[in-house]
């Protein structure tokens, strides 16, 4: 017992003494001493806290991951075709990826924009942007599925898109190059004075959140590069930047950084709302498509819209202003007040915020410098809050913590830089790898951001990751922001380019997302939602297979009397009604993707079968002990023979 | 003697909540269900515990060739008409009759109970003895004797990869709380009638 006791003093001692050693401070750099490791892992079966959209760039997709661990749960296809899902090779997706330029199965998909309420992220979609064939998308949270985009006519490169207002009244979409309204085959050069730049102002039903263009506004040809709403006082404007006010055609890299200052544009939507409601505006012709999914059908359709509403700037005098705003802004970013408005001049070291208060001020005192194409131009220093002298080179975009502090990005000098509103001085800076877009704090675009994460979406890794040939991952990186200074915890990779991101506290999500479609709502017109309804129909040579799967087979699962040159539709229902008990179907030579269906649900493949035989078809998802098992048969005959159309299940 | 009749009469009146909770609950755990599957049993329904357990669980005992969980039973149109008459006749006995009756429906009562429970016991052997031939999977007992899955009929028992619990819930509690209710009635007939007899 007594050595027992000495040895325990020995251990005490010892303990002293390591104690002891440890260092003081706590400033020193790395994960090892700050614990990273710990703060970024989410135990097995645990939850993330937030959930991160992350749009994929040029994938066209939006990818969900969680925070803090960087885990990636899903990629939502939106503008892109996804073999996986069948996103935009089964029947039912196919009209999603129509545009008036035909199926479009590609987009560059830039900032995802959470719904909000009361300036509050209420969690019911996300909306973003298709860049290319300018398109705006809405994702239905309950089910993590793209259910409505919408074309933007006379738009061109949709970038300044697609964020909303506080209480989601409109989604902007706005056009980064000017281009002739209407379309018209005329000489380059004739640019100048003659294009227009479209901003798109598309309403949101606030009970189905259908979209709709309301109006769109015809501004001077410059490029429109990033926008925000105001909020709180500022509630009912939206800022626009722009560059390229030189309005060059070519060379811009030169020609359109010639002006020491361009603009951001103060758009006064409520009072061109409040004109367009009382009959103002011109009724455009115009070709663009409205693709909206049901859920109870399971189907998308697409409508061709053949009008839009615009409005000339100058229909509405002291609706809209200009901001001199240095050296071709790039992100226009509103505090979570609502009194900031943040230029972020890509060419220069300082950042400049504009005032509210002031904007509002110096147009009732008509202080203005001059115009362009009619529109007033605010004299810089009446609307200048302050410039953050940030020492970085090149920023890009910036965000809120809702505490007081904004954080901007600097892709050039590859740094994320804290600083204060109202006092402009720099807090802290921590280096990215490497060359930083856009940063996303949950809430950011908000009157109420969750400050404890911040993301930096990279445009370049190199050596960040092991190398996978000249194509290397797209990456993010974690900050805790919770401190006075902040710290880098994780990197991890993302799916194609990670433009820009909407973040929420997972809470808000998780209650609504859905489990399974119910078969009883189901509204799908070839729906075999019981054995009973389980029939193969010709028309012509069409043939239409109406079958069920569920653990672990298909009805039916033998099938004859297809040709060689029909058409055959297979209509698969899964009437499986239990969470995440997904079914997928393959058809050998089918030259479209899978099928993969949630339980409840109904789709459709077509497949063309070219040659005689007997051909299987199989359960793509293993959904079972039984599932390999999960197969059947089609017999193909030739052309002209007589066999008759017949099915069965286990004889 | 008053007394005694109201709790009598409380006591007829209780078996009646089997018709709003259920009798008894049969609830299946495996790892792949984090939410458990169950199956609430009425005197008149059997029901989900949660939406659609009952058509999964159907899913999985088809893999061992038990038959589906049917929609209705005979027992769910005796077991109402059972209750429903037991507890006139209780409240005529609360109203009329004297306390001797009151142990007199207590004995009824129990043998009734059993009744069912005997008859719950048969289908439940029945549901997991009774399987088809052609099951996908088949599993024999140690002994070689094939392997039933008959649900425990109180208690907690595992079956292959499941774990089944079998309780009884408000609708069971509600009746053997009215039984015990008819007996308290009684002895406090007796006593008050002992008491009368004294004085």
């Amino acid at each position: 017992m007594k050595k027992l006791n000495y040895l325990i003093l020995a251990l005490v001692g010892l303990a002293t003494i390591f104690v002891g050693c440890q260092p003081k401070s706590k400033t020193t750099n790395g994960a090892l001493s700050s614990n990273a490791a710990e703060r970024v892992y989410v135990a097995p079966g645990q939850h993330d806290e937030f959930y991160a959209f992350i749009s994929g760039g040029f994938s066209g997709q939006l990818s969900v991951y969680g925070l803090p661990s960087g885990r990636l749960f899903k990629v939502i296809p939106v503008f892109s075709q996804d073999p996986e899902k069948a996103y935009g090779y089964n029947e039912e997706t196919k009209p999603m990826l129509n545009t008036s330029y035909g199926f479009v199965p590609w987009d560059d998909a830039h900032h995802p924009d959470i719904s909000q309420t009361a300036g509050e992220l209420d969690g019911r979609y996300v909306f973003i942007n298709g860049n290319n064939t300018p398109r705006i998308a809405k994702v239905d949270l309950s089910v993590f599925e793209t259910t409505e985009i919408l074309e933007i006519p006379n738009s061109a490169g949709n970038h300044s898109s697609s964020f909303v207002t506080e209480n989601t009244e409109y989604v902007v979409a706005g056009t980064r190059f000017s281009v002739p309204v209407p379309q018209k085959d005329m000489p380059i050069k004739d640019y100048k004075g003659n294009f227009k730049g479209a901003l798109s102002f598309i309403s949101v039903d606030p009970g189905d959140g259908r979209m709709d263009i309301k109006f769109q506004l015809l501004m001077p040809g410059f490029d429109y590069d990033l926008s925000h709403p105001g909020r709180g006082a500022s509630h009912g404007w939206f800022f626009f930047t722009t560059y390229n006010t030189e309005e060059a055609n070519s060379l811009l890299e030169v020609n359109a950084s010639q002006n020491d200052k361009d603009f951001i544009a103060a758009v006064n939507w409520k009072k061109i709302e409040e004109y367009v409601n009382g009959g103002g505006g011109t009724k455009m012709p115009a070709n663009y498509a409205h693709n909206v999914y049901n859920d109870d059908t399971h189907s998308a359709t697409s409508t061709m819209m053949k009008e839009v509403l615009v409005v000339n700037p100058a229909e509405v005098p002291g609706a809209i202003y200009f901001l001199p705003t240095p050296k071709s802004p790039h992100g226009c970013d509103v505090d979570p007040s609502g009194e900031y408005i943040v230029g972020n001049g890509k060419l220069s070291a300082d950042l400049t915020v504009h005032s509210f208060t002031k904007m509002l001020e110096a147009i009732k005192n008509k202080k203005f410098d001059g115009e362009a194409y009619g529109i007033p131009i605010l004299k810089f220093e009446d609307v200048l809050a302050g410039t953050v002298k940030s020492g970085g080179l090149g920023p890009l975009h910036t965000e809120f913590d809702g505490q007081g502090n904004a954080y901007t990005s600097f892709f050039i000098s590859s740094e994320v830089v804290k600083w204060k509103l109202g006092t402009w001085e720099v807090i802290d800076r921590q280096p990215c790898y490497y060359s930083v877009g856009h940063l996303m704090i949950p809430g950011g675009n908000s009157r109420k951001p969750f400050g404890k994460y911040a993301i930096a979406m990279n445009k370049i890794t190199k050596d960040r990751y092991l190398p996978t040939g000249p194509e290397v991952t797209q990456s993010a990186q974690l900050y805790d922001i919770s401190g006075e200074k902040m710290e880098l915890l994780l990197d991890f990779p993302t799916i194609g380019e990670p433009h820009y991101a909407a973040g929420i506290p997972a809470e808000k999500l998780t209650a609504n997302s859905r489990k399974i479609f119910e078969l009883g709502d189901n509204r799908h017109p070839y729906a075999a939602t019981t054995d009973a309804d389980v029939k193969v129909e010709r028309n012509g040579k069409d043939v239409h297979i109406y079958m069920t799967m569920i653990r672990s087979h298909f009805n039916p699962d033998n099938i004859e009397g297809v040709k060689v040159g029909d058409r055959v539709f297979f209509h698969v229902t899964n009437l499986e009604q239990d969470y995440d008990v997904p079914h997928g179907v393959g058809v050998i030579g089918a030259n479209t993707s899978e099928l993969l269906i949630m339980p409840g649900q109904t789709e459709t493949l077509v497949w063309e079968p070219k040659q005689v035989g007997v051909w299987p078809f199989y359960c793509t998802d293993f959904c079972s002990a039984l599932h390999q098992e999960m197969q059947g048969y089609i017999r193909v005959s030739p052309a002209n023979s007589n066999t008759d159309l017949s099915w069965s299940l286990g004889d | 003697m008053k007394k005694s009749r109201i709790i009598m009469f409380l006591g007829a009146l209780l078996p009646l909540l089997l018709f709003v909770f259920p009798l008894w609950n049969i609830t299946l755990e495996a790892p792949q269900y984090p939410i458990p599957l169950g199956m609430d049993i009425y005197i008149n329904d059997f029901a989900d515990a949660n939406p659609h357990d009952i058509k999964n669980i159907n899913l999985m005992n088809h893999y061992v060739g038990m038959k589906y969980i049917p929609d209705a039973i005979p027992e769910f149109k005796v077991f109402p008409i059972g209750i429903i008459i037991t507890t006139i006749i209780g409240l005529v006995i609360a109203l009329k009759a004297n306390y001797k009756w009151y142990l007199y429906w207590f004995i009824m009562m129990v043998l009734v109970s059993v009744a069912g429970l005997y008859d719950f016991y048969l289908w439940e052997h029945d549901y997991g003895h009774n399987l088809d031939p052609k099951a996908i999977m088949k599993f024999t007992n140690p002994d070689g004797s094939v392997m039933g899955f008959q649900p425990p009929l109180f208690g907690t028992k595992d079956i292959l990869n499941f774990r089944a619990h079998s309780y009884p819930q408000i609708g069971a509690y509600s009746l053997g709380l009215g039984m015990a209710l008819g007996l308290i009635a009684y002895f406090m007939g007796r006593k008050k009638k002992n008491q009368t007899l004294k004085a």
